[in-house]
């Protein structure tokens, strides 16, 4: 489908959580929306950004968490 | 161990003939934070004020559900439970256990947090109350080295449940537990990782008598129903009804009809099977002589929800009949062509019956591909919202 790859999808994610830390918490959607506004979406589908989101998670980059809603944000040690 | 809290408003709830979880709370105040707790809600009655904070940064690894973080503000005087995370564990369909399974679970939570369960919570899940942060990998290791699973929490899909169908009811129009085990399995990204405006549950009855309350607790309802006739069985109703007494026939049965479609001569019942709604109710009443009928599916019904942020919501009817056990894959479709919807339009914290509301009936079925039906609508003998568009209108 593109070139982009789920790796580059997974670090824009990752700058934009930081850039908005302390401003906005951001939902997994939110960070779909804008991929695929950034990205285009012949190049950058939800499939992706689900891979993306994943791997965002499960390498501790960034984490989970409740305020009313789930929410996509950086892990405590991170903000510190 | 510290000095027992003492809890004179608290045991009051104890004194009756009624279940008390006080009563059960106090059986094991041995354990510290279950001590504290007791401490601390009695202390909340005496204050008419809570002191629990939930929410903020709390889970395991890779997953975004299953743990609900809860703080209490007052860590100086009850430290022991001032973190008490609450855990929910995917239950299995129809809350089927063996004692030996119980048993270990119960061991790995006394060992890693309060001892105190929930069986079960609303959603359906094992709820086990109270533990410390540094205990949650231990425990999911745990109990998933018994082949347990975290459930849902937050805005994702919470953890499906249903009733025990066909292993205990001769009601059941489907497998309500094989499809509901399916149905998490598929959904298993959707369940840990939350990604939608709010929470979505799915509940799964096996037929309108509905003993998981789908219709007013799930956002996605799959209810048991039929489509041809209802079986009579005149004799047996002779035979246990009329000349064995108990039910007067006009009045309990025929007379509380919903659709008024069925008659009753004194010797003979009739049914209009096509002004039939499948409520289950004469089937209840007159049940040896009364069965659904062969053809048996589910009807999909969407936007139940309690009162939290809206008001309550019953659901209604999105997909009249399907033959469920052969068309999961078609489920599957629709509801994802909803969750497209519903993410890519729906409101912060806006169940999929309020956005419904919000946009329309008509609107929602023109954009998630459903031709309107009679079917489709709230309340009975109400309007359905649907403008039809006449041929040769714009």
């Amino acid at each position: 489908m593109s070139d982009v790859s789920v790796e580059t999808v997974a670090d824009t994610m990752y700058d934009m959580v930081k850039e908005y830390h302390g401003k906005k918490n951001l939902k997994a959607l939110d960070l779909q929306k804008a991929m695929i506004k950034k990205f285009g979406d012949d190049k950058v589908d939800k499939k992706m950004c689900k891979a993306a989101i994943r791997q965002l998670i499960d390498s501790g980059k960034c984490t989970y968490s409740y305020v009313g809603g789930s929410y996509i944000v950086l892990p405590p040690e991170k903000t510190e | 161990m510290t000095e027992k809290r003492q809890t004179p408003k608290l045991d009051e709830l104890t004194k009756g003939p009624w279940p008390s979880f006080v009563t059960e709370m106090k059986k094991v105040q041995d354990n510290p934070m279950v001590n504290d707790l007791l401490g601390q809600l009695e202390r909340s009655y005496n204050e008419k004020i809570g002191h629990w904070k939930h929410g903020g940064i709390v889970g395991v690894m890779g997953y975004g559900g299953g743990v609900i973080g809860r703080y209490n503000d007052l860590p100086d005087d009850f430290p022991e439970c001032n973190e008490f995370h609450t855990i929910r564990v995917n239950q299995p369909a129809g809350w089927f256990y063996d004692s030996k399974t119980i048993r270990k679970i119960c061991d790995i939570w006394e060992k890693r947090g309060s001892g105190l369960t929930n069986f079960h919570g609303s959603t359906g899940d094992m709820v086990l109350l109270g533990t410390r942060t540094k205990e949650l990998e231990p425990l999911f290791s745990d109990l998933t080295s018994i082949d347990f699973d975290l459930g849902g929490s937050g805005s994702d899909v919470r953890t499906p449940s249903c009733c025990n169908g066909k292993a205990r009811c001769e009601w059941a129009c489907y497998d309500t537990m094989k499809i509901c085990h399916e149905v998490t399995m598929h959904f298993q990204d959707e369940l840990h990782r939350p990604a939608f405006p709010y929470k979505w549950k799915f509940k799964f009855s096996g037929c309108a008598n509905d003993c998981v309350a789908s219709i007013a607790r799930s956002d996605c309802a799959v209810i048991g129903t039929w489509k041809d006739e209802i079986k009579i069985d005149q004799k047996a109703l002779q035979e246990h009804y009329v000349n064995g007494g108990g039910v007067d026939i006009a009045r309990d049965v025929v007379n509380r009809c919903p659709s008024r479609c069925m008659s009753w001569d004194g010797t003979k019942l009739e049914i209009a099977n096509e002004d039939c709604v499948k409520c289950m109710h004469c089937i209840n009443v007159l049940h040896k002589a009364l069965r659904p009928g062969d053809e048996r599916g589910a009807a999909i019904l969407i936007g139940g929800k309690a009162p939290i942020i809206g008001g309550a919501l019953l659901a209604f009817t999105l997909i009249p009949f399907i033959d469920i056990e052969n068309s999961l894959e078609d489920i599957y479709e629709v509801v994802e062509e909803i969750w497209d919807l519903w993410g890519e339009y729906g409101k912060n914290r806006e169940r999929i019956g309020e956005f419904i509301q919000r946009i329309g009936l008509g609107n929602f079925l023109e954009q998630v591909g459903l031709e309107p039906a009679p079917e489709m609508i709230s309340h009975p003998r109400t309007n359905p919202y649907i403008f039809f568009e006449l041929d040769g209108e714009e």
